[in-house]
């Protein structure tokens, strides 16, 4: 294999991996944008509805146990989306609305225990085993890039990297064109202000958090495809956090550029630099990168920018 | 645990309530069970406790627990974390009313974390086939156990697998073997034996360490994608092996070339690849399936009355059996310590004289109704490992089964054996430990 082939195979697989990343960085990016809050939540938010998605699809879930049928995919993913509604409406009911006033570091210290509380009740209500999870997407190397080029890339990230490009299209246009995304930014804004106008600050977050639910459905069925749904999913999360620095909080393209230049980085990382100290590089090589962003950008790439006035 | 199960075992808990009402003034055999049920590493962790606390409560059910003593099967959450582990420790080691007669960690991280209590508190370790290497050497720890082989044991092992399928030892020569392993303390134990006989068989050896949990790999397969590696050797757990199985299966490297240590070896890592798993090998000291006489006593004296810990239908899984054959190993340890020192009340101290005394033949596995599933096991006062002999099993996926495909491989002593004496010897020396005459 020629050195520049596997140059190129280390760079696309980085941006493959790093649009995974992207969309778990966008759930997040969607309810900081909206409401100020960091949502500690959103990898375990991403485990739950791939572990609600696996149960309307399999004979060893609730599901079939209470029906007697399981559901085809698309209904199964209508399904989940409903699912994460109405725990969107859940968390707005029993914790945010009663942390309304409250400051932003208590907000987030609520999203930790919400963490904790839908981990534990994934356990309780779907089992702890592997489940694999198989809706049609293709998965293992492109045949046709591996036999006449020679380059290997995976099928299930390319798929995902189309469905982000969508999904970022229409988060877009819900953003920019849409009287609700209009109300969303407004809230985000500025709480207060938003309701001497009329915005109704409960629903806005039950939509937001739903919103972000959905996203978290999304990336959790690519990453249940590519390694059975389980609960160290949750833990991708951490791979979100230095594409947050890098992007910026607030924006959704940033989330994915950050995504992008995380995975190249860290990609380039572990294969050059990898086996000269050792090897096992790219998970802190990725927070370095994001470090180095913020000395110079604190706000990151796209994030706005940060004005103190003395 | 999902509700259902845990309705169950609330229900059992509250019929069982009565049995431990009465026997509350007689003497119990404290065996603990250091499990991960929750957490990253839960869905091996829950299989492997499942097989540990159903044989338990097996003996228990048909035989009365211990030549008639009860079992107390006390367990703690570790969620394979190693504080939380010595955390464990510190709170099951004293459980009245015998103490914990022996650990079980579960986990290497935390069993080098227990090694300089285990003396002190007169607690046995006992890592079945984990943990430090060297602690193989009774003389220098004297209260360690890792029977019934070391993965040192096991590298040695798979080499030999791998030269049997390359022409001999002579022909590994210039081959590339590489290591896939998990960066932590287990993942990185074969690594000095993989070295040391790569000094000896001439063959190219390199390591590349995954963080755990593992759940994205690329970069490393990537490279073993441009450098073809003859033979690559997995050491990972959890996620991390479903993962390194489908990456594997994705660069089309052959499966029959890809070997997993046994904590790489069940159905959890090969069921999410499907069919592209098919082929790919992994150690084994025992064998996988559940159709053996034990098997059907677990059936109908545990899962019958609703005492089973797990499903049904798991029973036979390659982990499950695994922790089966621990809680066998412990107990029959705790039955010669027994019998060794003529009473029934026995302590940690006795079953560390149990261990060391442990014989289990052919004759006392077909009495078990164990024939043919693992090979006899003979513990000594300078060897606590037993023979180490491993073989190498292969996937199935059609059939959805593990097979046994080698023999059981000796392992090369000539070259585990120095680098035990080295590394148990480097060990008296940092914790002044003056060897045992043995």
């Amino acid at each position: 294999m020629a050195f520049d082939i596997f140059l190129l195979e280390v760079i696309l697989s980085g941006l493959m991996t790093g649009v995974m990343y992207a969309l778990v960085a966008l759930g997040f990016v969607l309810i900081f944008k909206a409401s100020g809050i960091f949502n500690f939540a959103q990898g375990v938010m991403a485990l739950f509805a791939a572990l609600a998605l696996y149960d309307f699809l399999a004979e060893d879930g609730w599901f079939f146990a209470v029906f007697g049928f399981t559901l085809p995919v698309w209904l199964a993913i209508p399904a989940t989306i409903v699912v994460m509604i109405v725990l969107a409406w859940v968390i707005e009911r029993t914790v945010l609305r009663f942390l309304v006033k409250q400051n932003e570091i208590i907000l987030f210290m609520a999203t930790i225990g919400l963490a904790f509380v839908l981990e534990g009740l994934g356990d309780l209500l779907f089992g702890s085993d592997v489940k694999p999870l198989d809706i049609g997407i293709p998965q293992g190397a492109s045949d046709w890039l591996l036999d006449s080029f020679n380059l290997y890339i995976e099928q299930l990230e390319i798929f995902a990297a189309g469905t982000a490009a969508v999904l970022v299209a229409i988060l877009a246009i819900f953003f920019q064109r849409t009287r609700i995304g209009r109300a969303l930014r407004a809230v985000a804004d500025d709480h207060q202000a938003a309701l001497s106008v009329g915005v109704s600050l409960d629903k806005i977050w039950v939509i937001v958090w739903s919103v972000s639910g959905i996203v978290a459905l999304v990336a959790g069925i690519m990453w249940g495809s590519k390694s059975g749904v389980q609960f160290s999913l949750s833990l991708i999360a951490l791979k979100a956090l230095p594409v947050l620095i890098l992007g910026g909080f607030t924006s959704v393209p940033g989330a994915i550029v950050g995504g992008l230049i995380i995975g190249v980085g860290e990609k380039l990382a572990e294969v050059y630099i990898g086996p000269i100290v050792g090897g096992a590089i790219e998970n802190w090589f990725a927070y370095m990168l994001a470090l180095v962003f913020l000395l110079f950008r604190p706000q990151g790439l796209f994030g706005e920018r940060i004005i103190e006035r003395v | 645990m999902n509700l259902r199960k845990l309705t169950g075992a609330a229900v059992a808990a509250a019929l069982a309530l009565p049995m431990f009402v009465s026997g509350a003034n007689a003497y119990e055999l404290v065996i603990p069970s250091m499990d991960y049920r929750t957490g990253p590493f839960a869905p091996n962790g829950i299989v492997f406790a499942n097989g540990w606390s159903d044989y338990l409560t097996l003996l228990n059910e048909r035989d009365g627990g211990i030549n008639g003593v009860k079992i107390k099967n006390v367990t703690c959450e570790t969620g394979y974390n190693t504080k939380k582990g010595v955390e464990c420790y510190e709170k099951i080691k004293g459980t009245p009313p015998s103490g914990a007669l022996l650990v079980q960690p579960l986990s290497t991280g935390i069993t080098y974390q227990l090694i300089p209590k285990a003396s002190v508190d007169e607690v046995p370790i006992f890592s079945m086939g984990y943990g430090r290497t060297s602690a193989a050497n009774g003389k220098v720890f004297p209260w360690v156990f890792n029977l019934p082989a070391t993965y040192w044991s096991q590298a040695t092992g798979l080499v030999q697998y791998i030269a049997d399928q390359e022409g001999g030892l002579d022909a590994l020569k210039g081959k590339k073997i590489y290591l896939v392993y998990h960066n932590s303390a287990y993942g990185k134990e074969p690594i000095r034996t993989l070295e040391a006989m790569a000094d000896k068989f001439g063959y190219e050896f390199r390591g590349l360490p995954v963080d755990s949990p593992g759940q994205e790999q690329k970069a490393t397969w990537l490279q073993i994608r441009k450098e073809k590696p003859d033979w690559v050797l997995l050491w990972g757990w959890g996620v991390m092996n479903q993962v390194a199985i489908k990456e594997a299966a994705s660069i089309r490297y052959p499966m029959d070339h890809f070997i997993g240590v046994w904590w790489s070896g069940s159905e959890n890592d090969v069921l999410p690849a499907g069919d592209a798993a098919d082929g790919y090998l992994s150690g084994a000291f025992h064998a996988p399936g559940g159709g053996f006489p034990l098997h059907d006593d677990i059936r109908k004296h545990v899962y019958d009355k609703g005492l089973g810990k797990g499903d049904r239908d798991r029973i036979g899984e390659v982990l499950y059996n695994r922790g089966m054959v621990g809680a066998m190993w412990a107990t029959e340890a705790v039955r010669k310590a027994m019998e060794i020192h003529g009473t029934t009340e026995v302590t940690g101290k006795h079953v560390r004289d149990g261990f060391e005394a442990l014989d289990v033949d052919e004759a006392r596995l077909e009495e078990l109704g164990l024939g043919g599933f693992t090979y006899p096991v003979k513990i000594t006062c300078e060897n606590h490992e037993g023979s180490g002999k491993v073989a190498v099993q292969q996937w199935d996926a059609k059939a959805k089964q593990w097979n046994i495909v080698s023999k059981f491989y000796e392992p090369l002593r000539d070259v585990t054996g120095p680098l035990i004496e080295a590394d148990s010897a480097a060990y008296a020396a940092e914790n002044n430990v003056t060897p045992r005459d043995c």
